[in-house]
């Protein structure tokens, strides 16, 4: 079959302003978005820029606008989509251009960083060296919010994150939520004190834009809730 | 011209996956570190992989150090070093216990302890039975592994280059004295002065046309250390994984199998009781991606294609557990349900439904052996410390670590788990050791014309005349390479490919790649990826050529058996004045002698 994938491009070197190209070619249902724009970059036109790596949806690389919605290119299969119209394919929103679909993560990553995004407990370990006990319980209480990959597709789909990029986005609320509702974790107070200020979990609109975006079926507004409450209740139930 | 910006670090870390995170957290620890990627670290292939990491910890049921250890120089097929197998399975248990005390979400026992499964060749070695050896956090462990590891390194101030390629080693009188890179952004080249240098650039399956493996993974640390006159070790040795997605190539873990899924051929049957009695579905990976070759061939794939089913459905494991007599650790009969599937393998079925419209508790997934993990690469020794010769020679300053170097600890046949273990262990010993050398060292003089290695490959591709496109030269590679030196292998074919090889490295001096920019020129830094293949190439076709034997993941129709007498030896492989030049060393043997290898 042929398909039409209308792109944003921009290189900083030559446009002053981004434009759309339209490339058509031969392609399969089951190919991904990622296979199309691998194959235009080989054979059409090399300039074509995009990030992807793993191509299965592990890494996170590959997040980008495809008809309007935030998706990883590689998990995007063409027989999802309406493939008698244009695809039209764009870089994330909210962060600034660097070239074509490739946009500079720096904010994102900035933004991931201020919410303490890593295993806190000085307490002494257990005396024979082995594991800290948990149950499976426990264990499960922040599964979901585990399976991040840090793609920015939801951050990148926030309204507010949009009008304002020092709010510290769902993807970095995700990743405070797996450590505030670990057993294991010493420092939730100080997460939900980050959390509770004026970047924080309160400026979320609930558009659930975030939800609809992520990859990984994480329930993002779910997280977000349970630290708004654990916020205003105290209590990390 | 390109500018040219200089940094100085004690040490530098090249590739940001479980190896390089890990060694950078020791490496930091002593001395100043910067990790150069050419990925945001959290796009690394670590973070690919899926089933777990092994240790013997007998979180479940009796295990022990010696038991790995064995079962390891087993499926090496007698190949792997001794002493670094044992040194590694007998640091597994503190180093996975170092990672669950880094936060890592594993899965858990109702005690609260670490569960594990078994994988394939993990055995107790007393009953011959396969072990419940290998932690895992659901199907996600290398996600869980590399994220937790970055994690760490955002909270102890680890320095990053993110986006950086790496193009050249510099040495400087023998020693390593930092690299070169490239800011992918800006196009600006970065010369990292350095007293030591770790290689962690991950694997190469991109060399074959199916591979479970990321676009990343091109061998940019192995082929810069070649272009050094420094030697590959064992790359004739390169695992083809048996589950595969049909055509795709994408990972479905070994996990799967040791959750009780087997595999099946169009006649319905069970055909690895035919090649492993024993341990059937849970053999060491060499033996299971043959048989499905021999299935294949003997026209017993499905609808006679080239692809057999792997079948998990919850039906199908109770059924081929109550044959196996398979039990829970309590005594009661092994029983599974689709939900318990579900919760066990959620990315897995969501590969399936995403890729193949196929939902793995119901249907049965089509499966074909996939490209997967270099057992062979940059030669070091327990220390990580890279070696110039068969004589064990030193190289001062230049260590590497993970799955781009050999120590060996996987010989001719990784183990499943045992790259997870590998890259932790060895990562570690990576940092320890660097900032130990780094902090007795001076930096070495750099000289004058440091970039200019790196800057006139990248000026060969810019101003390349031809008319070959990049990506046509890469698809022949890489389909003469899954034909011809693949599971299967000929002297005749490894020749043909060889030849090949060298064919489209003569076209790849006449490409043509159309951006010329320099703000994030993937063109440019495609093409030389694929120069990296392209060599790597090369001296897996030349090392497999010269060695006329089978052994583990070397398998010759016209040599089927094992020889000791002969080849119970490392190849070394240096490329000299365009030629690939090999010399042996022996392996490390310690207390187990060569055996048969039955399953």
């Amino acid at each position: 079959m042929q398909v039409t994938l209308k792109i944003l491009r921009y290189n900083p070197e030559k446009d002053a302003q981004p434009h759309y190209e339209r490339y058509t070619l031969d392609a399969e249902p089951t190919d991904r978005i990622l296979d199309v724009l691998e194959k235009i970059k080989a054979h059409e036109d090399g300039t074509l820029t995009f990030r992807r790596s793993c191509a299965h949806g592990i890494c996170g690389s590959c997040a980008m606008r495809i008809n309007g919605r935030n998706r990883l290119a590689c998990k995007t299969l063409l027989q999802t989509l309406d493939t008698s119209k244009e695809i039209t394919v764009e870089p994330i929103l909210g962060l600034p251009r660097v070239k074509d679909l490739v946009v500079d993560m720096t904010t994102f990553f900035d933004n991931y960083k201020k919410v303490m995004p890593y295993f806190v407990n000085d307490e002494p370990l257990p005396e024979d060296g082995r594991e800290r006990l948990q149950s499976p319980e426990e264990r499960e209480r922040f599964d979901d919010t585990t399976k991040c990959i840090l793609c920015g597709a939801c951050t990148t789909a926030c309204p507010t994150f949009w009008a304002d990029n020092s709010y510290v986005g769902p993807s970095a609320i995700v990743n405070a939520h797996r450590f505030i509702f670990d057993s294991r974790d010493r420092a939730a107070a100080e997460r939900l004190k980050i959390l509770a200020g004026e970047s924080g979990v309160f400026r979320c609109r609930t558009a659930f834009n975030c939800t609809e975006a992520c990859p990984r079926e994480i329930d993002i507004t779910k997280a977000i809730a349970e630290v708004k409450r654990a916020i205003i209740t105290g209590r990390l139930d | 011209m390109m500018s040219v910006k200089t940094h100085q670090y004690e040490v530098v870390i090249v590739g940001a996956g479980g190896a390089g995170l890990m060694a950078a957290l020791y490496a930091s620890q002593k001395a100043s570190t910067a990790v150069i990627s050419k990925l945001y670290p959290t796009r690394s292939h670590t973070g690919a992989a899926q089933g777990g990491i092994s240790a013997a910890l007998g979180n479940i049921e009796e295990d022990r150090p010696e038991w790995h250890t064995y079962d390891t120089v087993k499926g090496s097929d007698y190949l792997g070093d001794q002493d670094a197998i044992e040194f590694m399975c007998f640091k597994a248990p503190e180093l996975v216990y170092e990672l669950e005390h880094m936060g890592l979400p594993f899965d858990r026992t109702p005690e609260g302890r670490i569960l594990q499964r078994p994988f394939g060749g993990h055995t107790n070695n007393e009953t011959g039975k396969p072990v419940r050896r290998a932690c895992h956090a659901a199907d996600r462990t290398g996600h869980m592994i590399l994220q937790t590891l970055y994690q760490q390194c955002i909270k102890n101030d680890v320095t990053f280059f993110d986006e950086f390629q790496v193009l050249d080693l510099i040495m400087v009188n023998g020693k390593a004295a930092g690299v070169v890179a490239i800011e992918l952004a800006t196009g600006d080249l970065h010369v990292f002065h350095a007293k030591a240098v770790i290689m962690a650039t991950g694997g190469w399956g991109r060399v074959w046309e199916i591979t479970s493996n990321a676009y990343a993974y091109t061998g940019d640390g192995a082929a810069i250390v070649l272009r050094k006159g420094l030697p590959l070790e064992d790359m004739e040795f390169f695992q083809f994984h048996p589950t595969g997605i049909y055509k795709l190539g994408i990972l479905i873990t070994e996990g799967v199998r040791g959750e009780g899924g087997v595999l099946i051929n169009d006649k319905g049957e069970r055909f690895m009781e035919k090649y492993a009695p024993h341990v059937k579905d849970l053999a060491s990976r060499d033996v299971v991606s043959r048989a499905m070759y021999i299935e294949m061939k003997e026209g017993r794939g499905i609808n006679g294609q080239r692809y057999l089913y792997l079948d998990v459905r919850p039906e199908t494991v109770n059924k081929y557990a109550k044959i196996d007599g398979r039990t829970n650790p309590d005594g009661t009969p092994y029983q599974v349900t689709a939900e318990e599937i579900l919760h066990k393998l959620p990315d897995i079925i969501d590969f399936c439904k995403t890729y193949l419209g196929v939902d793995p508790v119901k249907e049965p997934m089509p499966v074909q052996p996939t490209a997967h993990y270099a057992m062979g690469g940059i030669p070091t020794n327990v220390k990580t410390e890279v070696l110039a010769d068969e004589k064990g020679t030193v190289v001062p300053g230049l260590y590497a670590a993970g799955e781009n170097a050999c120590v060996s600890v996987h010989g001719a046949n990784r183990l499943g788990t045992n790259s997870l273990l590998d890259l932790v262990v060895f990562g570690k010993e990576a940092g320890v050791h660097a900032a130990e050398y780094a902090t007795g060292a001076a930096f070495e003089p750099l000289p004058g014309d440091a970039a200019d290695f790196a800057r006139s490959q990248l000026d060969a591709i810019l101003n390349s005349k031809g008319n070959e496109r990049v990506a046509d030269i890469a698809a022949e590679m890489k389909h003469e390479m899954m034909d011809k030196v693949g599971v299967f292998r000929t002297e005749e074919g490894m020749q043909e490919a060889l030849n090949k090889i060298r064919e489209l490295k003569e076209r790849f001096q006449h490409i043509h790649i159309d951006d010329r920019g320099k703000t994030f020129n993937t063109d440019l830094l495609t093409a030389w990826e694929i120069g990296n293949l392209l060599d790597i190439a090369e001296v897996t076709a030349a090392s497999a050529l010269a060695r006329k034997e089978s052994r583990g993941a070397h398998s010759r129709d016209d040599y089927p058996k094992r020889d000791d007498q002969n080849w119970l030896k490392h190849t070394l492989a240096w490329r000299r004045d365009g030629e690939i030049e090999l010399r042996y060393k022996p392996v490390v043997l310690t207390k187990y002698e060569p055996k048969e290898r039955v399953y």
